[in-house]
């Protein structure tokens, strides 16, 4: 990543509001994000990541707030005047237009010469690996070649910022794997700020140098990949990103989980501060592996019966009822030595660790 | 046969066979009756059916068929244009500002007028566009003229302003669906690209409903051509069109053949007008895209559109001094033949299926 915040932030979003009519769609949204950063917004549907993107492109008014772009506020400034530009969720390819003429038709009021455009759209096709696309009639695209051009289209005006509306929804999963990288490359190459909006934690992990996980028009953390999993500011990001086991506990001097017993409260992850009474515990289901014959955990066990099984080729995923516990536990091995031996209804011995453990107060 | 045939082919078969039927009984046979009438002569009271094309050479070459049939083309051309301009601004309100729960209100209100029968409408138009009616009541009554006009009724004019609202509805629809089927994110993209409301419209709104307003000019101007009711009963004599002198050689004068043959020239006028259209605008589409679309590439369409219309015009006008009345026909068809081939055979097809 090359995070430049010696000039200031290229995005500022300070307060920002959106109501329709009696729906609060943003609620006091503020962040800031940096030149050359890759950024996503990250939520489930409906939680206003989508209305935030096109706040920024100026397809939306804000109701309250303001948003600046280099220092620059951008309150009445139309799409048209912005320096952003935009990869839609349908791409938007103009159906009429040929691949050429979609990727150069921003260059309209450029002032470049046919010569000099034709050599533009030349370098941003090769750019997005379409070079031998050029004369093509657009409606005649695949679904990945549509985003490509979009993509070109975009870039080709040399924008400050991309805003990209979950432009990988719609390819399949290996085109999908294959464009995350892409996109990155992409962005380190060109070194502009984009910003990412997607409902696929994955896809945000892999990509992103910052992600802002909103909830019902709110940001509830805003934080680099590593920490946002490793150290979730709440339950509900917790859950969101990822996989996540919870299991009920009682905080005092020690901090007492049911099915796994007492646990040192030092070394536990604790996001909001320190905690008292009633409260949650979360494992990661690789922090959890199964013990087999002969072997002994690094830091503790627990007894438990194999309550399913999920196979998944690399990993199998086993949810196992710990004795005491109501609901199972997820845990998920790598099967480096080919499928496991235990089956649905086989004793297990579980092994975990404390310092994997992240509280949250109930 | 019928094993030759598939079971979905079968199917289809059966299910339009009724109209089929129809359809042959009642449009095909006429129009052959009326085919082979045009090549006989009536001798008083009797068909000579002896096989002449006297009735054609008729046709084509006297000044008052000719000035009739021309003057069909130029209210129907006249009618479609007036149309489709005034049709398109309405599509575009229902389509753009229009809430969807309300479209269908409104399409609905458009259809209003169809609720009263077409002569009764075309007899309002008669007494709205009369010398004391309501327009020249109220343009006098404003002061804004002196004496009543004259020029909007029994003339051309009333005949334009009458099937131009009679045929707003049959415009109005198939720009409205072209315009609905735009995907919107593309109007938002090309002002994310840079473009303004103006040049959005020019350069992707108006190219995507540009299959629409293609429907509704061949829906408009088919028909109008021939109309019959209204010329009668708006146009007076300067409003009279082929369709009337139709009426006039069969019934008036009983002279079915000539009547028949004036019918034939009439639909082959309508056919071969269309084609040339369509095959030029095909070619007025290439040089729009030549230069790159936008104003310039409008500007050059346009006037390609404005030079190949004017040729065919000065000749129909002024060729018959240099070529003789039969030999600027011959002339006409030789270009225009010249310039549809060449179309169809170099242009490659492009947009909109043509």
């Amino acid at each position: 990543m090359n995070l430049d915040m010696n000039s200031g932030p290229l995005i500022s979003l300070n307060g920002v509001n959106k109501y329709y009519g009696d729906y609060h769609a943003l609620r006091d949204i503020s962040a800031e994000i940096g030149a050359g950063e890759f950024f996503s917004l990250l939520g489930p549907s409906g939680c206003g990541k989508t209305t935030l993107l096109r706040a920024i492109a100026g397809f939306e008014e804000i109701s309250g707030g303001t948003i600046t772009l280099s220092g620059k506020d951008m309150a009445g400034v139309p799409p048209n005047l912005r320096p952003t530009n935009m990869v839609f969720q349908s791409y938007a390819i103009f159906p009429h237009l040929s691949v050429e003429q979609n990727v150069g038709f921003g260059l309209r009021k450029s002032g470049m010469g046919a010569a000099n455009k034709a050599r533009a759209i030349g370098a941003a096709l090769d750019m997005v690996g379409l070079g031998h696309l050029g004369g093509r009639a657009a409606h005649a695209l695949s679904g990945g070649q549509r985003q490509r051009v979009a993509l070109a289209r975009a870039l080709i005006l040399k924008p400050k910022v991309l805003l990209l509306d979950e432009p990988l929804s719609a390819l399949d999963r290996k085109m999908r794997e294959d464009m995350q990288v892409e996109l990155m490359k992409l962005q380190r190459e060109v070194g502009i700020t984009f910003v990412l909006v997607t409902h696929d934690q994955e896809e945000a992990l892999v990509m992103s140098d910052r992600i802002a996980v909103m909830f019902e028009g709110e940001i509830a953390q805003l934080a680099d990949p590593e920490e946002l999993y490793r150290r979730p500011a709440t339950k509900r990001v917790a859950d969101f990103i990822g996989v996540m086991n919870f299991l009920p506990a009682q905080a005092g001097e020690r901090l007492e989980v049911a099915g796994l017993g007492p646990v040192d409260l030092e070394g536990v992850i604790s996001p909001q501060g320190a905690v008292s009474g009633a409260c949650s515990v979360g494992l990661r289901p690789e922090t959890l592996s199964l013990l087999y014959d002969g072997e002994t955990a690094r830091s503790r066990e627990v007894r438990g019966v194999v309550d399913e099984v999920v196979y998944y080729g690399d990993m199998t995923y086993y949810d196992v009822r710990l004795d005491g516990l109501e609901a199972p536990v997820r845990l998920s091995m790598r099967n480096t030595v080919g499928r496991d031996v235990l089956d649905v209804g086989a004793q297990a011995r579980v092994g975990w660790d404390p310092r994997a453990m992240v509280v949250f107060p109930d | 046969m019928a094993q030759g045939l598939s079971r979905d082919a079968r199917q289809g078969l059966t299910i339009v066979s009724p109209a089929l039927i129809f359809a042959l009984l009642l449009l095909a046979f006429p129009l052959l009756t009326i085919i082979a009438f045009s090549f006989w002569t009536q001798n008083f009271l009797e068909i000579d059916r002896t096989f002449t094309l006297e009735n054609y050479s008729e046709a084509l070459t006297d000044p008052l068929y000719r000035a009739l049939m021309m003057r069909s083309l130029r209210i129907a051309a006249s009618v479609t244009a007036v149309t489709v301009v005034l049709a398109f601004p309405i599509a575009y309100f229902i389509s753009f500002y229009v809430r969807p729960e309300k479209k269908a209100i409104w399409l609905f209100l458009i259809t209003i007028p169809f609720w009263t029968s077409y002569l009764i409408r075309i007899f309002l138009w008669r007494v709205i566009l009369a010398f004391d009616g309501p327009v020249n009541g109220t343009l006098m009554e404003l002061g804004l003229i002196e004496e009543p006009l004259s020029w909007i009724l029994y003339n051309a004019n009333a005949v334009v302003i009458t099937l131009a609202h009679a045929f707003a509805p049959f415009a109005i629809l198939p720009i409205f669906v072209s315009l609905e089927k735009i995907d919107r994110s593309l109007l938002e993209a090309a002002k994310d690209l840079g473009e303004g409301a103006v040049m959005t419209f020019f350069r992707v709104t108006l190219p995507l409903a540009m299959p629409g307003v293609l429907a509704a000019v061949l829906i408009v101007f088919i028909p109008t051509v021939g109309d019959y009711v209204t010329p009668r009963l708006v146009g007076g004599s300067g409003g009279t069109m082929i369709a009337n002198m139709i009426y006039v050689q069969i019934f008036d004068l009983s002279n079915r053949p000539m009547g028949a043959t004036l019918a034939v020239v009439a639909m082959l006028t309508v056919t071969i007008t269309l084609a040339w259209a369509i095959l030029h605008v095909r070619f007025w589409v290439h040089l729009n895209d030549r230069v790159g679309g936008g104003i310039a590439g409008l500007a050059l369409a346009g006037a390609a559109a404005v030079v190949d219309v004017g040729i065919l015009w000065w000749l129909w006008t002024n060729g018959a001094d240099w070529f003789g009345p039969a030999g600027v026909l011959g002339v006409m068809a030789a270009i225009m033949a010249g310039g549809a081939i060449s179309i169809a055979v170099f242009l490659p097809k492009g947009r909109w299926g043509i």
